[in-house]
């Protein structure tokens, strides 16, 4: 008996690497190097700033627009000579911390509505995606700015403000997924045996709801990414001499015929980054949205 | 005998777009310790709306409405539909548990059949996680799944049908109701499998002497479990006694329809055995004929008698109880 509990956890985790959902993703090609590539970019914004010979604001007037492998800046310098490679993983940090929060905080405001308007319908239900509605109606990108423009724009500041005007999509994705959930008998089962709304919701309902909203949230880091990159290039975003992505192509314009690698190498840093999340997206949709395990 | 469940003049309308509709009428019965009670009848006879009135399961108003009483006896006791919602939850899979009839759907398929018992057990008793885990492992045990230790940390998909609804009859145990509602618990499984479930319902009131309401179709399942039968029709009783004498002598015509509609293994195949059917549908419960609600469909309808309202209730024997017309004559013919 003792030995159940213990066995517990070991078992589920290869059940989960065996399960079927799994083997689909990594039969998915595009999503296995999108995986491999943001793994790669991660690990290369983690640690690329220790390994490199410059710090991304030690300044080199004689060595200012060194084009990409002069001596040893790997992406060349910038109009203040500041090494690309430094400010390039840096702004990498910032940008995918971005992503990534703004994902976490989207997801969750997302879910919790839509859970709610999911699981208890009625006047509830219709207040909550009229709501959404509402913000949907809201051309993002304006209301972006202006937030951005009105409020502080600083790294957190940037991400609350693109989790506000990204959650409504999950939110729609939950109450419709949970709507059809809610009508399954195991949760009938659940009331008979005296649950709570609570419990039906979290428990119940929620991780059977969790392929979808796992390829939403995977999807959103992407475009989470995308979004401070436009609102840090109009200059409203992450404030230098902070680097990220966005604003490191707001610098560059200016320099596009003398030195087009200050614009190439961050805008191939965002369509790798974008389009490696969005890879990793569409497998997992196709490895969880599929459904086939359950009964 | 010791009376478990009472239920009075239950009646059960539904509202859909402005009309109300009524599709239980004034249902009366009573559960006792240690014996089961059958409702039979077809599809939308009103039997699966009454369990889920007395669970509280149906929409809120105005888009259901229930009214009579349910009254369940013993420590706080209390009438089922009136009370207001969170006592009955503490209520139901405590005192009164249920099973369905799709073990398929029923269980989570995203929790192992352990985590779904703990839960069951932890939702009511506070008991540590350890002593919730031995109880569903005994559970399992008791309800006939063989290691049942392993099979704590199974997911729903991984197991038979039979082994689910095994499962989820030991969800319901769990807290050792005094009253049991199943809804057709046997009718997705197998014919052996069916017995066997049966068999472990019964074994199971025996040792804790619960109260059952079983809810069927099949005369043969009525007659392997059940003490006592009601029949329904469109919405109302239209037969109930001892299972016994309904078997022997059914009165209502609908009741003998029911029965020589179950298959026979002993006529199959001899040329004799063409099955029986009651030819028509159940009627619409927004449109009821008038008079006795089975008369379109019965071959004994005499025009004039059978469809005038009202048709009384008459007790031909102390504990039985008969709504049709002509059951007099009807007896009388057999004879």
């Amino acid at each position: 008996m003792t030995a159940i509990p213990d066995t517990r956890p070991k078992m589920r985790g290869a059940r989960f690497l065996q399960s079927r959902g799994m083997r689909r993703f990594f039969r998915h090609k595009l999503a296995v190097l999108g995986l491999a590539m943001i793994t790669l970019i991660a690990v290369a914004c983690i640690v690329g700033p220790w390994l490199l010979p410059h710090d991304m604001l030690d300044i080199d007037i004689r060595g200012r627009f060194s084009p990409p492998l002069t001596d040893t800046y790997l992406f060349g310098t910038d109009e203040m000579g500041r090494d690309l490679a430094a400010r390039l993983f840096m702004a990498g940090r910032v940008s995918l911390m971005v992503g990534v929060a703004a994902m976490v905080l989207s997801t969750v405001v997302g879910t919790v509505i839509g859970l709610l308007a999911g699981h208890f319908g009625g006047a509830l239900s219709t207040a909550l995606m009229r709501f959404t509605d509402a913000f949907l109606c809201f051309p993002q990108i304006f209301l972006l700015l202006a937030l951005a423009a009105f409020l502080e724009p600083d790294a957190m500041m940037i991400t609350i403000i693109i989790a506000l005007t990204s959650w409504m999509e999950i939110a729609r994705i939950v109450a419709a997924e949970i709507r059809s959930l809610r009508e399954r008998d195991f949760v009938t089962a659940a009331r008979v045996s005296g649950a709570s709304h609570a419990w039906i919701m979290f428990r119940e309902l929620l991780p059977n709801a969790a392929g979808p909203i796992i390829v939403a949230a995977t999807l959103t880091v992407a475009r989470a990414i995308l979004i401070e990159a436009y609102v840090s290039f109009l200059g409203y975003g992450i404030q230098p001499p902070l680097p990220s992505w966005g604003n490191m192509l707001n610098n560059a314009q200016q320099y596009l015929d003398s030195a087009p690698w200050l614009a190439i190498v961050p805008g191939v840093a965002i369509t790798l980054a974008v389009t490696s999340f969005n890879f990793i997206g569409d497998g997992l949709r196709d490895a969880l949205d599929a459904r086939s395990d359950m009964p | 005998m010791t009376e478990r469940l009472r239920v009075q003049d239950l009646s059960v309308h539904f509202r859909s777009e402005r009309r109300e509709v009524q599709v239980v009428h004034d249902l009366s019965f009573t559960l006792e310790a240690g014996r089961t009670l059958a409702l039979v009848g077809e599809s939308g006879s009103g039997k699966s709306v009454t369990s889920l009135a007395l669970m509280g399961l149906l929409p809120p108003p105005p888009q259901s409405r229930t009214t009579g009483s349910a009254l369940l006896e013993g420590r706080d006791g209390a009438d089922l539909l009136g009370i207001p919602e969170s006592r009955r939850r503490r209520l139901r899979g405590d005192r009164i548990a249920m099973i369905f009839q799709e073990p398929l759907t029923s269980l989570n398929p995203v929790h192992s059949v352990g985590a779904q018992l703990v839960e069951a057990i932890r939702s009511h008793r506070s008991v540590s996680r350890r002593a919730a885990w031995d109880r569903a492992e005994e559970l399992l045990d008791e309800v006939g799944i063989p290691e049942p230790a392993a099979r704590l940390a199974s997911f729903p998909h991984e197991l038979s049908g039979g082994m689910r609804q095994r499962v989820m009859i030991a969800i319901a145990l769990a807290l050792e109701p005094d009253v049991l509602i199943a809804d057709e618990p046997t009718t997705a499984l197998d014919v052996t499998v069916q017995a066997q479930i049966l068999d472990l319902l019964r074994r199971v009131q025996e040792r804790t002497g619960m109260a059952m309401l079983f809810i069927t179709h099949d005369f043969g399942v009525v007659a392997d479990i059940a003490h006592r039968t009601v029949v329904m029709y469109a919405g109302r009783m239209v037969e109930a006694g001892p299972t016994e004498d309904i078997l022997r002598r059914p009165l209502m015509p609908y009741t003998s329809g029911l029965m020589a509609s179950v298959p026979l293994l002993e006529t199959a195949g001899t040329g004799r055995s063409e099955l029986a059917t009651i030819d028509g549908f159940v009627p619409d419960p927004a449109a009821p004929p008038a008079g006795c609600a089975f008369h379109p469909r019965c071959a004994h309808n005499r025009p004039g008698r059978c469809d005038v309202p009202p048709i009384a209730v008459e007790a031909p024997a102390p504990d039985r109880s008969i709504r049709c017309a002509r059951w007099r004559e009807l007896a009388e013919e057999v004879r």
